[in-house]
């Protein structure tokens, strides 16, 4: 049975400040969302938020994942029960290999230790890099990629291909993707899109988190959502994205009487 | 290099049951009264049966400790009693303990930490000596071949007096601080190394090896005489708990690196926390030799030690990675000294500290440069993480520039594990616990991956166990 991520009457404040009032979203495995709002809608807070970052602060609602109410679990029990954020600015880690470190994660969200892998609790070394090798074959990353310390020294470009690389292992059932095309060139954002349209099935949720379109070119939503002043204010499928890039968002804020 | 090395061990033989293996032959004991005196100097020089230019040069030792002041500056030592103290204990008696002894967490380590039964005991004080002989005897008699000399150091007294002699006390005068002055004064055990012109010598020459001395010693006193051109890496010291019932080990090391030669010093150390681990370190290298000094601290309850390098001629070079992880009731006082002598010197201090659980952390470190010496290079760098708001870390750098001609950087940073790298590991899937402890392990990779390949492994292991609990 397919998993779903439902948001109710979300309410989510950052140092007293109420960002997120009053959000209602459901996105279910197999579907593709798109979220789109200005600078300062509160993009980035649902995102943390929902994947449960300790400054963001949950005010009232709930958030369902799978039947559980996920807004009580630790960011880890959220990654362990299927929920993947891709960051929009990934933190370094000095000293970490990517490889090392996604073992590690990879471990933990397989619940490797339980079930008769390796006594150390990690997914046995030989499985783990072939099958890394095989993702990031697919994905056209760098094999060098692999060693490099986590996301020190990574173009924005090679973080956001990163996190798609850490999406792709962690094989997550509901994806948030955070801006992932900020800051990105052209080409960027064409190699990130490919990328993510090559992990995208029946099995992957996605509720991709943007101001602009160009990633969805590569990424098709079946619904669009509109987000502003931290409520989704429309919600409906392509032709909504075509709307806002012929008019931008003014007519929608002047719609539902948001000021600017 | 952990691939060569391990090529160069299999070449002689070496395994790992070789490695662990130990017998328990029970040889004759002796122990001194408490306390030290002429007298006790003079019943050690009798039983080490030592000529007696070594016992005078003890003696002088003596006279000069006596006269030197209690150490002020560094951390605390108004608790060490220096007549509580046993000054020489023969390798053989510490034996005498038994295995229900030994603390129950120091065991509880060895288990988490998956040190061999037998290393175990030795470690803990409790067996006799690893049966390390056999091994030893390969590398001896393969080092014979190429001319290097490795034997503990009173070995050398005898074998070697020339050599000895030359070379011994020179770089560390007796003179030189209290703590030197006492292990000149009452040294046992330690190594000696000569590794003659263009020698190279291939893998790690480990303590261990030589296991059959007192090695383990509280004042073990090491002597390395790197010819010209010749290559050395010399590795002592272990991860695993180091448990000992005497509160005070005070090392002196002495390293020659003459013209065109690179040697090498690993150290970790992980003495149990009632120990003062007070140690002097000092190389000086002549032209174009570069000294590595690679220092790990994480037990005992007072580690002072900083390694230095003296520049003595152009083109020497001086790299000091020191790291030191200061958890509950420790006080890590460790850094590195580095003196311009000569005129185009090139040194690279890194240090990184850890402080936790009101552990505290210091870096001291001196950058001298001669008057005359242009062209120098130094180039600090001080990391301390912090990781909790009950620990504390210092940094005493201090830098004496007596020519204008040179380029010294200095870069300090002190750190906590942030917020954003918790959240963001945590949101991949691991605990706070498993997150922090990436995270440090992250932080002292520099100094991990310069370390043989076990010694990298245990160290992270070692660093896991610290960080066990230290969560919610």
């Amino acid at each position: 049975m397919s998993k779903d991520l439902t948001i109710r009457d979300l309410h989510i404040s950052v140092q007293g400040k109420p960002i997120i009032k009053g959000l209602n979203l459901s996105v279910q495995q197999g579907e593709i969302h798109a979220l789109m709002g200005p600078n300062g809608s509160g993009k980035s807070t649902l995102a943390k938020g929902l994947m449960g970052h300790p400054l963001y602060e949950v005010d009232s609602g709930e958030v369902i994942f799978d039947g559980i109410d996920v807004l009580e679990l630790e960011p880890n029990e959220r990654a362990k029960l299927g929920l993947f954020l891709a960051f929009q600015y990934p933190t370094a880690i000095p000293g970490v290999s990517l490889a090392n470190f996604l073992r590690l994660a990879v471990s933990a969200v397989r619940g490797k230790g339980a079930n008769g892998s390796e006594k150390d609790g990690l997914i046995p070394m030989r499985e783990f890099r072939r099958e890394l090798r095989e993702k990031m074959q697919q994905l056209g990353v760098d094999d060098s990629f692999a060693r490099r310390y986590l996301n020190d020294g990574f173009s924005g470009g090679e973080m956001k291909r990163a996190e798609i690389l850490q999406l792709a292992m962690l094989e997550p059932k509901i994806a948030i993707l955070d801006e992932t095309d900020s800051g990105l060139d052209i080409d960027a954002v064409r190699i990130v899109g490919e990328s993510i349209s090559q992990l995208i099935g029946p099995d992957l949720g996605v509720l991709i988190i943007t101001h602009y379109p160009r990633l969805l070119d590569y990424i098709r939503p079946q619904f669009v959502h509109i987000l502003l002043d931290g409520r989704v204010v429309e919600s409906g499928g392509w032709e909504l994205t075509q709307v806002l890039e012929a008019e931008g968002y003014d007519p929608i804020r002047e719609k539902h009487g948001i000021a600017e | 290099m952990a691939n060569s090395e391990k090529n160069a061990m299999e070449e002689l033989g070496i395994s790992k049951e070789y490695q662990y293996g130990f017998h328990d032959d029970i040889e004759p004991t002796f122990k001194s009264r408490k306390g030290l005196d002429e007298e006790v100097i003079n019943q050690m020089c009798d039983i080490k049966g030592e000529p007696d230019w070594m016992r005078q040069y003890r003696l002088e030792a003596y006279k000069i400790f006596k006269q030197k002041p209690m150490t002020k500056w560094g951390g605390d030592l108004s608790q060490l009693d220096f007549d509580d103290i046993y000054y020489y204990v023969k390798a053989s008696d510490r034996s005498e303990r038994s295995w229900d002894d030994v603390p129950d967490d120091i065991k509880k380590t060895f288990d988490r930490l998956g040190i061999p039964e037998a290393e175990r005991k030795f470690l803990a004080g409790v067996g006799a000596q690893y049966d390390s002989e056999v091994v030893y005897h390969n590398i001896v008699e393969e080092l014979d071949k190429i001319g290097v000399v490795f034997l503990d150091t009173d070995t050398a007294v005898k074998e070697y007096p020339d050599l000895v002699k030359k070379y011994f006390g020179t770089i560390i005068p007796s003179a030189d601080n209290q703590f030197a002055a006492l292990n000149s004064a009452v040294w046992s055990g330690g190594s000696f190394v000569y590794v003659p012109p263009g020698v190279k010598v291939e893998y790690p020459l480990q303590a261990y090896f030589r296991i059959n001395s007192e090695n383990m010693g509280q004042f073990e006193r090491t002597l390395i005489i790197a010819d010209e051109g010749s290559q050395v890496h010399y590795v002592e010291g272990c991860t695993a708990p180091t448990f000992s019932s005497e509160s005070l080990h005070s090392a002196v090391v002495e390293i020659v690196c003459m013209k065109g030669s690179r040697v090498r010093y690993t150290t970790i150390q992980n003495w149990a926390n009632n120990v003062y681990n007070l140690v002097t370190k000092r190389a000086f290298a002549y032209e174009d030799a570069q000294m590595e000094w690679v220092d790990g601290n994480l037990g005992s309850k007072l580690t002072m030690k900083y390694p230095s390098v003296y520049m003595m001629e152009p083109g020497a070079r001086g790299d000091i990675l020191s790291i030191a992880f200061a958890s509950k009731g420790q006080h890590q006082d460790a850094g590195a000294k580095v003196y311009h002598c000569a005129p185009h010197t090139t040194s690279q201090i890194t240090s990184k500290s850890i402080s936790k659980d009101g552990g505290r952390s210091s870096y001291r470190g001196w950058v001298d440069v001669a008057k005359g010496a242009k062209g120098c290079k130094s180039h600090v760098v001080c990391d301390a993480l912090i990781l909790d708001k009950d620990s504390r870390s210092d940094t005493y750098p201090v830098i004496e520039i007596g020519e204008n001609d040179t380029n010294i950087e200095h870069e300090a940073r002190v750190s906590k594990i942030g917020e954003e790298q918790l959240f963001y590991l945590m949101s991949r899937g691991l605990s706070e616990e498993e997150a922090s402890t990436m995270i440090v392990n992250g932080f002292i990779e520099p100094l991990v991956k310069e370390l043989p390949m076990e010694y990298a492994v245990e160290m992270n292991r070692l660093i896991q166990l610290q960080m066990e609990g230290s969560v919610g």
